[in-house]
């Protein structure tokens, strides 16, 4: 057990912690953009983001492009009786004044087709168009499989 | 965010509330024997099927008897609901510590055409060690899921397909009666007494 663990260490003391830089269009903060890493390419790859809008009118996520995949998309995961699905969403609504996430369980950037295995510790860009801010193109880091999220307060944030 | 989870953990209330009141019944009617609800998953002793780990050892849910046991589906290629109950479930694991160690920790691939063995020790290679993961014929997995009272469906989706899959982690008592169910993405404070409750 200890090996890993201090390599774990070793390499969160190396990682730029891309995922903890905001990056701002017009009123929206874009923060936190991690993803998942993959066993190959052949399995879809995973995108998640907060997103902040401090600005007075709605806004939405209606679209994510990176050259790590052929067929981004944005889903939800829906939770019914119990069943999890993910159907598409064609926006993420992002209102004024509010912070919307895609985490786990919830919206999500679904990456298909990738075109390269998404490695622990390395990073993809990824341009986010918005409704009405228009287009932002953020880092995201790639973490491993198991991470539930960037750890920002131990990166110096 | 805030709101779904509040949403699946209202469901998961009406699952607590149903098994605590079936509990209860059971305590009030203790002698006789108790009815079997069609909702809840059976006993494991009354569960029948034959699926295959990632070792490529054969197992059967009989196997399971003695110690506390946790199932849950999912598959693979699914890139945000599994990764994230496998997390969730590698940090409850984590939290028992060596307790933990006695109790089986299962998934069952409800993608068994994609899933093989091998893909499954790949995958679970990324998470707690004590996680094991189960394939074989979709008969069997059916067999499984109907046992279970899970359900699971394949969903042709952009060229490709994905899986609709019950997505809570059931929990049973070590003689195999069925205990709780954790809801998917349950928050830990929850989760693990539940599991707990199991240990005991
Ligand atoms: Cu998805």
């Amino acid at each position: 057990m200890r090996t890993p663990i201090l390599a774990a260490l070793l390499s969160l003391v190396g990682l730029p912690a891309m995922a903890c830089e905001t990056f701002t269009i017009g009123n929206l903060m874009i923060e936190h953009a991690w993803s998942r890493a993959t066993i190959g390419a052949e399995r879809p790859g995973v995108l998640y983001v907060e997103i902040t809008n401090t600005g007075s009118a709605d806004d939405a996520l209606v679209g994510i492009a990176t050259p790590v995949a052929e067929m981004p998309m944005l889903h939800e995961t829906v939770v019914t009786d119990g069943v999890a699905s993910m159907p598409h969403a064609m926006s993420v609504p992002v209102p004024a004044g509010q912070t919307v996430a895609l985490a786990p369980g919830g919206y999500h950037g679904m990456l298909m087709g990738l075109t390269t295995t998404l490695k622990e510790g390395e990073g993809f860009p990824v341009t986010l168009t918005f409704r009405d801010a228009g287009e932002v193109t953020v880092p995201v880091e790639v973490l491993s499989m198991q991470a539930e999220g960037p750890d920002c307060e131990h990166a110096g944030q | 965010m805030r709101t779904r989870r509040a949403v699946i953990l209202g469901l998961g209330g009406v699952a607590g509330a149903l098994a605590f009141t079936l509990g209860l019944g059971a305590w009030r009617s203790r002698g006789t024997a108790p009815a079997t609800d069609p909702r809840l998953p059976l006993p494991i002793a009354e569960m029948d099927f034959t699926l295959t780990d990632q070792c490529g050892a054969t197992v059967r849910p009989s196997d399971w008897i003695g110690r506390p046991t946790m199932i849950f589906f999912g598959f693979t290629f699914c890139p945000d609901v599994c990764p994230t109950t496998l997390s969730d479930i590698s940090g409850w694991l984590e939290d028992l510590g060596p307790e933990a160690d006695r109790l089986n920790v299962t998934l069952i691939s409800v993608d068994p055409e994609r899933d093989t063995p091998a893909v499954l020790s790949d995958y679970l290679a990324n998470f707690d060690p004590r996680i094991t993961g189960l394939t074989g014929p979709l008969a069997e997995v059916e067999r499984a899921a109907a046992g279970l009272r899970a359900s699971f469906e394949k969903v042709p989706r952009d060229g490709d397909y994905t899986v609709n899959h019950t997505a809570g982690v059931f929990l049973f008592h070590p003689d195999g009666r069925f205990a709780s169910i954790i809801d998917y993405h349950e928050d830990r404070r929850f989760a693990v007494p539940k599991i707990r409750r199991t240990l005991s």
